[in-house]
């Protein structure tokens, strides 16, 4: 039961990844479609970078999918690494690392998130 | 009897290794790969992302970093295992919820398979790959940014 | 092409040879065969045992596509001797290899008893919680031709191993269960009469459970009989999703009560005795 609800929870965040980064992606890649880009030059320059970083909605989403992504990752990665069919002490270190990984680096990308939209507003 | 048996197992070349399977066997091999490619693009994104809570100047200098061409084709790159992992990701959602693979039936000479009913969500897949590959590598290398 | 095939023929046979007394790994040995139209695989192997090499070790039975014990490589691709005719596989050579994913006995013998005990270990016999009923069985349970079909396609499985053989996690992953015992616990969760579907849907969606399925499809594409084992692993995962969030509606069946005979009347009568 606990290999469903860890498997039916990595399709969902494939689900959610797939709406994200779509929308990532227009707003990445095809800047005139985009209403998150009001500076004529290049997507990343600091301009548009801040304008997206001080974008309330935008934060919330790069935070969910930060998450939805290492989540399916991870999860990914583990089944490859557990059907290599490696020892049991291996596979429960295995997954106790990969939460560890999995919540420092979202830790990381979130705190950036946040810091980066309290840069722009004491700027 | 000697109990002296052969581990006659295939190991990783059973994953990886040609033969004569059919056309989604060879997906699953490409749609690991991706998925490892994109993991490792995901953590290096991450933190060249995250460079932009230091200010204009260090964003400046990561960015400088990426105008290098092997960047360009290395996000190209990127464009097409994610097109073809996201694509595939959606026959694969539909196919393991059971929702593409059909009801049981009786099997008669020459046998019918689920492959069979998930083909044509397979064949429109790829050809959406194909579409965007075409698409993203145009922007890619002659969009306007 | 019919003209081609109606002469005789000479091909190449090579067969993967394995003695557990002398060699360490498995060798390759050639022999040249004569085939004639209609000759399957099996067919030709008893013709080199007889001929050529009796030393050459295979198992079979029925010679006829119903027990599963000739499985093995033919050219690559996992499939039944008896039932392979060489002729359309081959017109050059043909290479015989045991069974992958399987300990190997002698040369095309693969131990096929770690799946057997696979497919004990998941209860796959009709499990219902009403005891007093299975031991002193009073009717029958009832069930319509579409509750029949859910499963039927499932049941014609002989245990012959091939998707064992064509699945790529089996290649690697000594815990998972495989498509064929898979196939059989989705056999049993999809028959209406059963009632221990949770006990068995747990037994599979443990770790290297179900969910390392990841539809390659080749268990499908190689099954002699038509089973279709990748069908009901991925139907298999849909119920176990289902009832993670509480929307699986299986109803069991119950006991189809005894009609009274006193006051049954035929819709169409019985035509009268003529003798």
């Amino acid at each position: 039961m606990k290999e469903t609800a860890y498997w039916t929870w990595f399709i969902i965040a494939g689900i959610v990844i797939l709406v994200i980064a779509g929308l990532h992606m227009v707003v990445m890649h095809l800047p005139m479609f985009g209403v998150f880009n009001p500076e004529s030059g290049a997507v990343t320059d600091w301009g548009n970078v801040a304008f997206r970083s001080q974008n309330q909605f935008l934060a919330f989403t790069y935070i969910i999918l930060l998450g939805a992504v290492l989540y399916h990752g991870f999860y990914g990665l583990r089944t490859i690494v557990f059907e290599l069919g490696p020892k049991k002490s291996f596979q429960d270190g295995f997954t106790v690392i990969l939460w560890i990984v999995g919540l420092v680096l979202f830790g990381i990308g979130t705190y950036a998130a946040i810091a980066a939209k309290a840069l722009e507003t004491a700027l | 009897m000697a109990n002296k048996q052969f581990d006659n197992h295939l190991g990783i070349v059973g994953w990886l290794g040609g033969g004569r399977w059919g056309v989604e066997r060879y997906l699953y091999i490409l749609h690991r790969l991706t998925g490892l490619g994109l993991l490792l693009f995901l953590l290096m994104h991450i933190f060249a992302s995250s460079v932009r809570m230091y200010g204009p100047e260090s964003w400046g200098v990561a960015m400088a970093i990426l105008k290098n061409p092997v960047f360009k084709l290395g996000e190209f790159c990127v464009f097409v295992i994610f097109a073809f992992h996201a694509l595939n990701g959606i026959r694969l959602i539909f196919i393991e919820l059971g929702l593409a693979v059909g009801r049981a039936e009786e099997p008669v000479y020459p046998y019918k398979s689920s492959l069979n009913n998930q083909r044509p969500l397979m064949v429109v897949a790829m050809v959406l790959v194909a579409i965007l590959i075409v698409a993203g590598g145009y922007n890619t290398f002659f969009g306007s940014h | 092409m019919e003209k081609e095939t109606e002469k005789a023929n000479s091909i190449t046979v090579y067969i993967r040879r394995f003695d557990p007394e002398k060699d360490s790994a498995p060798r390759q040995q050639q022999y040249t065969l004569q085939v004639e139209k209609g000759m399957t695989v099996l067919d030709g192997l008893h013709m080199i045992k007889q001929t050529q090499d009796p030393t050459i070790n295979f198992r079979f039975s029925c010679r006829m596509g119903v027990c599963g014990s000739c499985g093995m490589m033919i050219n690559g691709v996992p499939a039944l001797s008896c039932n392979t005719q060489i002729l359309d596989v081959t017109t050059t050579a043909l290479t015989l290899a045991p069974l992958p994913n399987f300990k190997l006995i002698k040369d095309l013998v693969a131990d096929l008893v770690p799946m057997f005990g696979v497919l004990k270990g998941l209860q796959l016999h009709i499990r219902r919680n009403d005891v007093e009923e299975m031991e002193k069985p009073t009717y029958e349970y009832y069930q319509t031709p579409h509750q029949l079909e859910e499963f039927l396609q499932f049941t014609y499985c002989i245990k012959c191993g091939c998707c064992m053989a064509a699945c790529p996690t089996m290649a690697t992953d000594r815990e998972y269960p495989g498509p064929a015992p898979l196939a059989q616990a989705y056999r049993y969760n999809a028959d209406s009469r059963d009632d221990a579907r949770d006990a068995r849907g747990d037994l599979v969606a443990a770790s290297h459970g179900i969910f390392s399925c990841h539809y390659a499809g080749e268990c499908s594409n190689v099954c002699p009989k038509g089973v279709d084992p990748a069908r009901a692993i991925q139907l298999m995962k849909k119920d176990l999703v289902l009832s993670y969030f509480g929307l699986a509606k299986h109803k069991c069946a119950h006991l189809h009560k005894k009609p009274d005979k006193s006051t049954y009347k035929a819709k169409i009568e019985a035509p009268p005795h003529t003798v």
